[in-house]
């Protein structure tokens, strides 16, 4: 054991399983082949992109990164201001699961700072052996195409980072001068290219989505005996509701929708869903595509303004809630025709948990007893985002939420939640099944952190408030032994708990029946 | 001769220091940041990010929550450097500023610190693996540089005596434009030398860690994107 190497976390290895943050030995090249499916001429046109890898990519290429240095102040200093100081190399959770040295933080922005270096500074071209400066070549391309889609964005080394250096930003612009020259990534243009034209990620028509909305109607009446609604594109509703389309047909996000549609029906406000903006998805993040970031996001003030609504609420969802709370303002702004009494746009759960300080919201914890709870922050909410008044309300609110409605509630370790949060591994358009070895690995260790709590505190389920989060866990918690289902939606734990007046509970079927 | 020679390297490197390094802060100013990026939970205010900020600097902050190791030996480094620096003011001010004597003492014992911090940063640089990983040639050179400043600037304090006077005369002379005679004292020579390289080098290599932790967007923004709307020049051209 070298002296003046890490952390005591490094012995610290509780049980079977390690420390969720246990540093690995590196496995060079370990990940360097694993390439997600590369987008079709059909899904980057659409987009503004070349359809397929252009003639003279060299040249455009070098532009590209002059020009987004020159139009993004973050780009710039984080190329020049690191000291490769390696305070982040043991903080991007691929690496701590692939030990594949180029998925540390500072490596990874090395691939692009590298060509930075050799085109735009003094030493890089003079000197290029001096300061790990190299040509941009085909090899470099692939190279980038593959590292910049093992990041996802989930912005944990900033958060370590002396300077702040966020390797999301430089993945952020690698993606854009990828597609650029036609080498966009399959998953994220088609989905982009899919919002554009029909309304949402999954291509769903407003013919379908309303007959799923009216199947979930008489679902919720069977079970509560009353009618709760789900309107889809109702022209003076004063809350517009912006889900992802997950909510729609996926578990456990479905059950969520249900716990926003008792929750508005408690609180008795009139909503809408929108066919038209029925996303709040917005891949164009993950390809740091401003202006297709800007186009998805206009489709949703022009739903409130052709709806008449009078607020926005978002639904739960991880980096559409950052590009909601960060960037809407920015890129769809200014929102003067909306009520300025709220927070434009507003999150589900301030708007949840404002109920519960209002004491409009009756709930049954005992109905959520069959689980043992514990919470996993979402990056782009954690570290991109906040709720409520005060900073850090982004971790509090959902806790708070949470305690509200379940009787057992556990933190896992306090360096892998809130500002610390360890990604779910399948962030920043990294969910695709072409991906999985690396979302496995990458989600170890949340998983870790997950299992110490399980021992622990014999937590069974954790919930999330994120799309992206709710799918990666359902797929990959059954490699680390937990069922599926494990994961659950907070407003499901709120649907769950929530009795609803006139609300035929279970307690009421069983005396009716004695 | 060589007198003339180190005048007109400290006149190129002040000069190529300075007009560099104003450069890079106008670039720096002058590029937009398109959209709020702060790291959060993040200061609702400007006082709250001047304070946020004030921690980075005087504390690392971040760098202690990171890496105690780093941050120790990073924060030697950085502390000792400071009061040295602090210390050379002697050499440029007649009389000599109160304050400057009053860090006198301390600012002996700093050289030890700064070494130290410096001898552990590039331990580790080949000790551990990650960060041999990531070091190129010039990380290398960077605290070989640092480090032989400092070291060749204890040997005149602690073996090899210069001749102070002659030294400050010297300095005194340049910031009047005139050349006076510097003492031909090896370690002295080696020492001016490399500070000028030093100089040099600052504008064009990560030395500019310094200016751009201030012009960081993760960390100079301020966390209020729902209530004032942030536009960059050029976005808002997209908008017309
Ligand atoms: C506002 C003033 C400054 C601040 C806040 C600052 C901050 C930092 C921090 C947080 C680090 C990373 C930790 C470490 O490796 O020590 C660092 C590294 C470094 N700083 Fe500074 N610094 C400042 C001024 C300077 C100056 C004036 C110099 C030299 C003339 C300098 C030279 C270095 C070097 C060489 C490193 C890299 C050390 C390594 O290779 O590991 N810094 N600085
Ligand atoms: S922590 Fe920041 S400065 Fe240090 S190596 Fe990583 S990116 Fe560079
Ligand atoms: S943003 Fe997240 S995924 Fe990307 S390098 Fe940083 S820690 Fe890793």
């Amino acid at each position: 054991m070298v002296p003046l190497d890490d952390d005591s976390k490094k012995n610290d290895v509780r049980g079977p399983t390690g420390h969720p943050l246990e540093i690995p030995r590196l496995a060079c090249g370990a990940m360097a082949d694993l390439e997600s499916y590369h987008a079709k001429p059909a899904h980057n046109e659409p987009l503004g992109f070349p359809g397929e890898l252009i003639d003279d990519w060299k040249e455009v290429a070098i532009a590209k990164i002059g020009e987004l240095a020159s139009k993004n102040r973050a780009f710039q200093v984080y190329l020049d201001a690191c000291v490769k100081c390696g305070a982040c190399t043991d903080k991007c959770h691929y690496f701590l699961g692939t030990g594949d040295p180029k998925n540390m933080p500072v490596a990874r922005q090395d691939l692009l700072r590298s060509v930075y270096r050799r085109y735009y500074t003094f030493a890089g071209k003079n000197f290029p052996w001096l300061v790990g400066a190299r040509d941009l070549t085909r090899e470099v391309l692939d190279e980038w195409y593959n590292y910049y889609h093992q990041c996802s964005q989930c912005r944990r080394c900033s958060v370590f980072c002396p300077y702040g250096i966020d390797t999301a930003e430089i993945s952020m612009a690698a993606r854009e001068i990828l597609d650029t020259v036609g080498q966009g990534q399959k998953y994220c243009n088609e989905i982009i290219a899919k919002v554009k034209d029909v309304g949402n990620n999954l291509g769903l028509n407003p013919k379908a989505l309303r007959a799923t909305l009216e199947d979930l109607e008489e679902d919720l009446e069977e079970e509560t005996g009353i009618s709760v609604r789900l309107p889809l594109d109702e022209k003076g509703a004063d809350i517009l509701l912006i889900t992802p389309s997950a909510d729609f047909f996926a578990e456990p996000h479905i059950e969520g929708l249900l716990g926003y549609a008792k929750v508005f029906h408690a609180a008795g406000v009139s909503w809408t869903i929108s066919s038209y903006a029925s996303e709040a998805a917005n891949f164009g993040m993950f390809i740091g595509s401003y202006e297709n970031m800007r186009e998805v996001s206009l489709r949703i003030r022009k739903a409130a303004q052709d709806l008449g609504v009078k607020r926005i609420v978002f639904g739960e969802c991880g980096h559409a809630w950052r590009v909601a709370y960060s960037f809407l303002n920015t890129l769809a702004g200014p929102f003067d025709f909306l009520d300025q009494n709220y927070p434009i746009p507003q999150h589900i759960l301030e708007f949840t948990h404002a109920e519960i300080e209002k004491g409009t919201l009756n709930f049954d914890k005992s109905r959520n007893d069959e689980y043992r709870m514990t919470y996993h922050d979402s990056c782009n909410v954690a570290r991109g985002s906040r709720m409520g008044d005060k900073p850090g309300g982004q971790f509090e609110i959902p806790r708070a939420v949470l305690k509200a409605v379940c009787n057992n509630y556990f933190d896992m370790d306090r360096d892998t939640i809130k500002e610390s949060t360890v990604c779910c591994g399948g962030g920043g358009g990294l969910l695709t099944d072409e991906l999985m070895d690396l979302r496995t690995k990458g989600a170890s260790p949340r998983m870790k952190a997950l299992q110490q709590v399980t021992e622990d505190h014999g937590v069974t389920h954790m919930a999330a408030i994120c799309a992206i989060c709710k799918t990666q866990f359902s797929k990959v918690m059954p490699k680390f032994g937990y069922e599926m289902d494990s994961v659950l939606s907070v407003h499901q734990l709120v649907s769950n708990a929530i009795i609803l007046d006139g609300q035929q509970t279970a307690d009421d079927t069983s005396e009716a029946e004695e | 001769m060589l007198s003339t020679l180190y005048a007109l390297l400290f006149y190129t490197a002040s000069v190529l220091m300075v007009v560099g390094l104003a450069l890079k802060i106008r670039k720096y100013a002058r590029t937009p940041a398109p959209l709020k990026i702060p790291t959060t939970p993040a200061p609702t205010t400007r006082g709250g990010v001047v304070l946020r900020m004030a921690r980075e600097v005087v504390f690392f902050e971040s760098l202690f929550k990171s890496n105690k190791w780093i941050w120790l030996f990073g924060y030697l480094f950085h502390v000792g450097l400071l009061l040295v620096l602090l210390r050379h003011f002697r050499y440029f001010t007649n009389p000599v500023w109160w304050w400057v004597e009053l860090i006198q003492p301390f600012g002996v014992y700093a050289s030890f610190a700064m070494v130290a911090g410096l001898a552990g940063l590039w331990a580790r640089r080949f000790l551990v693996e990650r960060i041999r990983y990531i070091s190129s040639p010039s990380d290398h050179l960077m605290l070989a540089l640092l480090l032989a400043i400092g070291l060749s600037g204890m040997t005149m304090k602690f073996a090899a005596q210069t001749d102070i006077v002659a030294v400050k005369v010297f300095f005194l002379g340049l910031m009047r434009f005139q050349i006076n005679e510097l003492p031909m004292h090896l370690p002295l020579l080696v020492h001016l030398g490399l500070v000028a390289i030093l100089m040099i080098i600052f504008p064009i290599s990560k030395l500019l860690h310094v200016p751009g932790l201030f012009f960081s967007p993760s960390r100079n923004q301020v966390d209020n994107s729902r209530d004032k709307r942030h536009l960059a020049p050029w976005a808002a051209e997209l908008e017309k």
